[in-house]
């Protein structure tokens, strides 16, 4: 029961203020209140300090109101029978034992008692710099920080490489029982340091502090916050540092304390005793104190309880897997196998199945494997993934279909490209060479639905057609289903609807970009229409799709609404004031950089031209795609200027107060042949069915000049329109 | 009535015997004589309005079908329920009011024995209400918050103040259905004229303006009364303290306060511990000078001061029937005028302190907050004074007593759950999206002769605690909760489900949050705001889990409250019936189609258990709709 727990923190809490005051009193005494005191290397002074106060330590002095502070938050333990609330009074302790801990190193700094032999000792700005934005932005997926001494030095060992493997660093130190596990680690020979992710902080509890005045400084760099804005700095802790406390042995007062002060960081504790255990969640994300008794699943245990996004180290399969070659190409001469393409059928499709239906993780080859071929050749190919799981829906489905892309892309020397069944996969001859074979296609799909939708998915199994028959039979039912999800928001207007979606998925590099996603205008990567951010919305209420409220009709014609603008000014950091949804003329919506295309006014033509992402050619407004993604996009307003999906192109909101469709004066062959049939019926629907043949593109011109005649020269609708500027 | 029936508190069974064998006649006697009660009355189909009447319909449609003015059972039925809610929006706001004067008079320095409590409440107030704080004494701001708040009183147009905190989407449906009230006498004044002879007669128009009435109290002139109560007499904060008849002490003076206003009892707290008083306490063969509460001005100096309670509303008569009651001193709202006449067959001396209210063979000592403090140093040494006066050999006073906690408020919870550098309401919000709790209830109310005494609020309790719903309470519900043993941290733990006592083991809370008196029911729409804004319940009350309950009610202020319950969406089950059964569209509306107006709507069942699986039901409905994860540990 927890409130043993809170007890012991209590304790430990009173423990570390008192020693911390004990400690301040003998310096004040020996060396008087007007002696400087800091930590090397640091622009923060006492960082916990600083950020959760606003205090400046410079003197012995300025330590007196911190001290001051961390007494106000001492509580008394809870009594045995008929007592009062506790839990705030614990997370109050954890921060009382926080800030002594941080003053007592800091007076040992003085006394020249830090860094403790082999330890590292207060981790500096510099460190901070190089280290902690790859903390925050995800590169490194988290880390630990270990407490006390494993059972044996084997066991020790086992652990930091656990961690070691999936690239989160480990800070090791304090004792259970005068062992350190630092000293297990140097007498097995574990090269330690920053380099090897093993870093030793020190060998007691109080010096634990170490690696979490380190975080706190990262809410101050990476995340903007100022001084004395613990709030903001405890939950951007929370939120982006990735960062979990490991017991080793028994956990006394002093460990419950600093578990506390970690708690109110986000940072939850994970023991290998048995303790009580906190598992509601609310002040970190998920549980706050859990019990792991059997080593060997401490790690996943610890990662788990953080929700440390850490990409499974080892599926099985002959070739590496990771992020990093995610954008690896496999080339014509480097590949031994394809599948799909123009080469032969091909698709993928995710179906949602009753649990009874799916068995886990089985992983079927129909037809010919890689070994039945020779290199060079094209296989068909049709990947049936079917899901089942207490929450899955089906409007899941093509959510996690679409991540396909994403999860075989990761596995080296293999090669995915497009959806649906307009996919092209490869084979590379290492991978091959390595013993890759196309069930591992299956392996890989299976390992991350269940890494990256665990939530979602409690079974998955994955059958791999590759006779032309079956992938041709099983394609159809597929294309229904295709159709199916397509004509669920074909039907829907913007005005049938009284709710959008925000997608903020690209603020890590856009931060004042926020799409909004509605029935008849899709995200402007293409990736998302409306109902896949309801979708996205379901499988994770807190993420980058969130329900909006048209609110009030500010101007119908220019598609403006209050609820809108109200969340754009608040995505935006207060950036953006306004969106039309309808024009590009006046305040358009903003692009991100992933937009599937750029539409761009040609002023001379009084019209607008489109530019798909994969043209590379010149266009009539004199500039290449990639040179117009640069001026559009990163979430600024550019009136004449906007990235937008390719299908919006076909949607009957396409720029209606610009005059729709009409305005289009040119578009690369490459898109307008993509867009083929849903372009003619909507030029028919606008009363201009040869339209698309008097929309220029490459073959008729690069120049506005040249694209003036040509728009003359086939009487283009758009001469008769009223002027645009 | 047999007195096993009559109450499930063994404390009071022992005083019935008591009061039976001494033939003193309690409200329950008084109850049985009144047998057969009119049944029209109960149906709400009497008109008293005109002197042309009384006008009574029949309810079998085979008499007269209308008034002499030509008013329908609907018409008579909705006039006499809105007046209902005009009584008890009155009663709260009043209240309300008598603070504010309190606070504006203090601010003035013109009062004995108050001072400004917490200031820090008075400036996050002021700044919600635009009033600077910059540079300025306490007295200063707490005057401009004072009147400010006096204007919410008498305002005629616009929006009031605190109805602002209601989540945005609320707010709309009350813009849109026109019910947001103007003004809190306003409104309650509109009623007296609408239900006029000859002046409102359709049902439905008269009902939505009851609600716009009620908004006007709980948001407020309740939420006027809770807050400033907060700033005068300080926010309370979890405390210890105990319950029942049992917290009379034999050999020390009791002295019982009884009503609903804090005002006076908060400096009787004072006067009780003055050094004079104790010392002539011993003087006069007194061990000490033990301070008791009946109803709610006991649970707002217990949510203050931890003083004990003695019981509640059926309680009153019986306190006096121990025999050791020295002295009761009476405020306003829910005393029985037949405590006079208790009274006289005891020692007991009643005293009567409101301006407002007097009562038979009671002695009256007007109170002032002038002079607060020598009053209610006058008042204790009344009491000490008669304490020589017992009659050893009649005093009886029942063993039992039980432990509680209590003292949480809408802003203390969130500290109770994330400390002082995290106060959150997350925690919460996540207890009931992972499962853990099925929803969240407020059980509330009086008691009434009609029910087994505390039987509606206990058994409603147990069987939502076993379901995993956590429940918050004020008033006389409490009270009954909290001698069940409900409210005490440890041993209430066994009534809970798996999940709900996950939650209390690890914030150390017991499963019932005892949130204050009567007017205080403004915390609970507070804590609902709240959970609303923390996000992940919905966009409005109407989204969340969570559900009502007035299981043993009978005063205008319990309409009055269940009105602006429902009117803030939340669904709630009553007993007895609203007096309205006597017209179709009213019962209809109020049992069913309000719901698609405000999102809630009223349920009426006898049985307290079947009550809680219908809100245990909607909770589930609720769920569903709001795809939250299944429960975690059970169905």
């Amino acid at each position: 029961m927890s409130k043993i727990v809170a007890a012991a923190a209590i304790r430990g809490a009173n423990k570390l203020v008192k020693e911390a005051d004990d400690f301040l009193t003998k310096a004040i005494k020996e060396k008087g209140k007007d002696q400087k005191v800091e930590f090397p290397d640091t622009a923060f002074y006492l960082p916990m300090a600083y950020a959760l106060l606003g205090a400046e330590v410079k003197v012995l002095g300025d330590i007196v109101p911190v001290l001051d502070e961390a007494k106000s938050l001492l509580r008394k333990e809870p009594t045995e029978h008929l007592w009062l609330p506790f839990l705030g009074d614990t997370l109050d302790s954890g921060m009382a034992a926080l800030l002594s801990e941080e003053i007592i190193v800091a007076l040992r700094y003085l006394y020249e008692q830090e860094p403790q032999s082999d330890c590292n000792g207060f981790f500096s700005d510099t460190i901070l710099r190089t280290l902690g934005i790859k903390l925050v932005d995800g590169r490194m997926p988290g880390f630990a920080a270990i407490l006390g001494a494993a059972p044996d030095n084997k066991t020790a060992v086992e652990i930091v490489r656990e961690f070691q493997q999936r690239n989160i660093l480990v800070f090791v130190g304090s004792s259970t029982n005068g062992k350190s596990i630092i000293d297990q680690l140097m007498e097995e020979k574990v090269q330690m340091g920053w380099d090897n992710y093993i870093v030793p902080y020190g060998r007691d509890t109080v010096s634990g502090i170490y690696p979490l005045n380190w975080a706190i400084r990262g809410a101050l760099t990476f995340g903007g916050h100022k001084k004395g804005e613990a709030l903001k700095c405890l939950t951007y802790c929370k939120d982006r540092v990735f960062a979990f406390g490991l017991t080793l042995g028994e956990v006394d007062d002093v460990k419950y304390a600093t578990g506390a002060g970690a708690i109110n960081m986000g940072f939850p504790i994970i023991a290998d005793t048995d303790i009580p255990e906190i598992r509601p969640t609310g002040i970190c994300t998920y549980e706050h104190l859990v019990k792991q008794l059997d080593y060997k699943k401490i790690v996943p245990t610890c990662i788990e309880v953080r929700g440390v996004k850490v990409k499974l180290a080892k599926i099985p399969i002959p070739v590496s897997f990771a992020a990093a070659f995610e954008g690896e190409v496999v080339r014509k001469e480097q590949m031994y196998i394809q599948f799909g393409g123009k080469y032969a059928p091909g698709f993928e499709y995710l179906r949602m199945k009753d649990g009874s239906e799916v068995e886990d993780g089985r992983i079927e080859v129909v037809g010919p494997e890689i070994d039945d071929v020779k290199e060079g050749d094209a296989l068909p190919l049709g990947i049936l993934v079917e899901v089942a799981g207490r929450k899955m829906q089906k409007d899941f489905e093509p959510i996690i279909e679409r991540q396909l892309h994403m999860f075989i892309n990761e596995a080296m020397g293999i090669w995915h490209m497009g959806q649906r069944n307009l996919n092209w996969l490869r084979i590379s001859k290492d991978a091959q060479k390595k013993g890759f074979k196309i069930k591992h296609f299956g392996t890989i799909i299976h390992a991350c639905i269940h890494d990256v939708f665990g939530e979602i998915a409690d079974k998955v199994q994955v059958t791999l057609h590759t006779k032309k028959e079956d992938v041709e039979k099983v394609m159809a039912q597929a294309q229904k289903a295709y159709n199916f999800r397509d004509e669920r928001v074909a039907g829907m207007t913007d005005e049938s609807v009284d709710t959008f979606y925000t997608c903020t998925l690209c603020q890590s590099f856009a931060p004042t970009h926020v799409c909004i996603v509605k029935p008849e205008r899709l995200g402007l990567c293409g990736a998302y229409n409306w109902m896949d951010c309801k979708a996205s919305f379901e499988i994770n209420p807190t993420g980058p799709n969130q329900p909006v409220k048209k609110g009030r009709v500010i101007d119908a014609v220019k598609g403006q609404w209050e609820g809108i603008n109200n969340i754009v000014q608040q995505k935006s950091n207060k950036t953006i004031e306004r969106f039309n949804a309808y024009t590009i003329m006046e305040d358009p919506e903003t692009g991100c950089g992933c937009f599937e295309c750029v539409i761009a006014l040609v002023p001379e033509a009084n019209g607008f031209m489109v530019v798909n992402r994969e043209f590379s050619g010149e266009t009539p407004v004199g500039m290449t795609f990639s040179t117009l993604a640069g001026s559009v996009g990163g979430g600024v307003q550019t009136p004449g200027f906007m990235g937008v999906g390719r299908l919006y192109m076909v949607s009957k909101k396409f720029i209606p107060a610009d005059g729709g469709l009409k305005r289009i004066v040119w578009m690369s062959k490459e898109l307008k042949e993509a867009l083929g049939e849903k372009l003619k019926r909507r030029a028919e629907e606008e009363g201009v069915p040869d339209l698309i043949d008097k929309i220029a593109d490459e073959n008729d011109a690069i120049t506005a000049e040249e694209l003036v005649k040509y728009l003359e020269k086939v009487n283009h609708p758009v001469l008769g329109m009223p002027p645009l500027m | 009535m047999k007195c096993d029936d009559r109450t499930i508190d063994k404390a009071s069974r022992k005083m019935l015997e008591i009061t039976e064998k001494e033939n003193i006649s309690t409200a329950w006697d008084r109850f049985d004589a009144l047998q057969p009660q009119c049944g029209f009355g109960k149906l709400g189909i009497c008109c008293r309005i005109c002197t042309m009447g009384p006008c009574r319909i029949d309810p079998f449609g085979e008499g007269p079908d209308r008034g002499v003015c030509g008013a329908t059972a609907d018409i008579i039925v909705a006039r006499n329920l809105i007046r209902m809610i005009a009584g008890g929006a009155a009663a709260h706001s009043d209240h309300g009011r008598d603070i504010a004067h309190t606070l504006l008079m203090t601010a003035e320095g013109k009062t004995k024995g108050y001072e400004i409590k917490d200031e820090k409440k008075l400036k996050t107030l002021a700044k919600e209400l635009g009033i600077k704080t910059d540079g300025r004494k306490k007295n200063e701001i707490a005057k401009d918050v004072a009147e400010t708040l006096f204007a919410e009183f008498g305002q005629q147009h616009g929006e009031l103040k605190f109805v602002q905190r209601a989540p945005e989407p609320r707010k709309k449906i009350w813009r849109e259905l026109g019910i947001m009230p103007r003004g809190i006498d306003r409104e309650i004044v509109e009623v007296m004229h609408r239900t006029h002879i000859g002046v409102d007669n359709d049902a439905k128009h008269l009902i939505m303006h009851g609600l716009r009435t009620s908004i006007g109290d709980g948001w407020g002139g309740s939420m006027i009364a809770t807050e400033l109560s907060d700033v005068m007499f300080g926010s309370p904060k979890p405390v210890r303290s105990m319950v029942n008849l049992g917290v009379l002490k034999e050999d020390e003076v009791n002295l019982v306060v009884h009503g609903h206003e804090p005002t006076l009892s908060d400096v009787i707290v004072a006067a009780a511990q003055d050094k004079e008083l104790l010392k002539l306490a011993k003087d006069n063969g007194a061990k000490g000078i033990n301070l008791a509460g009946i109803c709610c001005t006991a649970n707002e100096i217990l949510m203050r001061h931890g003083i004990h309670i003695a019981g509640n509303f059926l309680q009153q008569e019986l306190a006096i029937a121990t025999g050791a009651v020295d002295l009761m001193l009476v405020d306003v709202q829910c005393i029985m005028p037949a405590i006079g006449q208790v009274a006289s067959c005891y020692h007991t001396k009643v005293i009567s302190t409101s301006p407002k209210a007097k009562f038979p063979n009671v002695e009256h000592i007007q109170f002032s907050e002038e002079e607060a403090l020598p009053i209610a140093k006058k008042i204790v040494k009344m009491a000490v004074e008669n304490f020589k006066n017992r009659n050893k050999k009649r005093i009886v006073i029942p063993e039992e007593t039980t432990d509680m906690v209590a003292g949480f408020t809408a802003e203390n919870v969130s500290t109770i759950l994330g400390g002082k550098y995290r106060a959150t309401y997350r925690p919460l919000n996540d207890a009931i999206i992972s499962g853990r709790l099925r929803g969240a209830a407020a059980i509330v109310g009086c008691n009434n002769t009609k029910i087994q005494h505390d039987y509606g609020h206990v058994e409603m309790s147990k069987e939502l605690l076993k379901n995993d719903v956590i429940l918050v309470t004020t008033g006389c519900s409490a009270i009954a909760d909290a001698k069940a043993g409900l409210l005490d941290s440890e041993k209430a733990l066994e009534y809970c489900g798996k999940g709900l006592r996950e939650i209390c083991d690890t914030v150390g809370i017991p499963p019932v949050l005892h949130l204050g008196s009567c007017v205080d029911i403004s915390r609970i729409l507070m804590v609902l705001t709240n959970m609303v804004k923390e996000g992940g319940l919905g966009e409005d009350i109407s989204d969340m889990p969570i559900a009502g309950a007035a299981p043993e009610w009978m005063s205008e202020k319990a309409v009055s409250i269940g009105f602006y319950v429902i009117a803030s969406g939340a669904f709630t089950v009553l007993n007895p019936s609203l007096p309205v059964l006597g017209s179709k569209e009213v019962s209809e509306l109020v049992y069913d189609k309000i719901k698609d107006l405000v999102g809630a709507n009223f349920v009426f069942e006898a049985d307290p258990v079947k009550g809680a699986q219908l809100m245990i039901e909607h909770m589930n409905k609720k769920r569903k709709e709001l795809k939250l994860r299944p429960m975690m540990y059970t169905k």
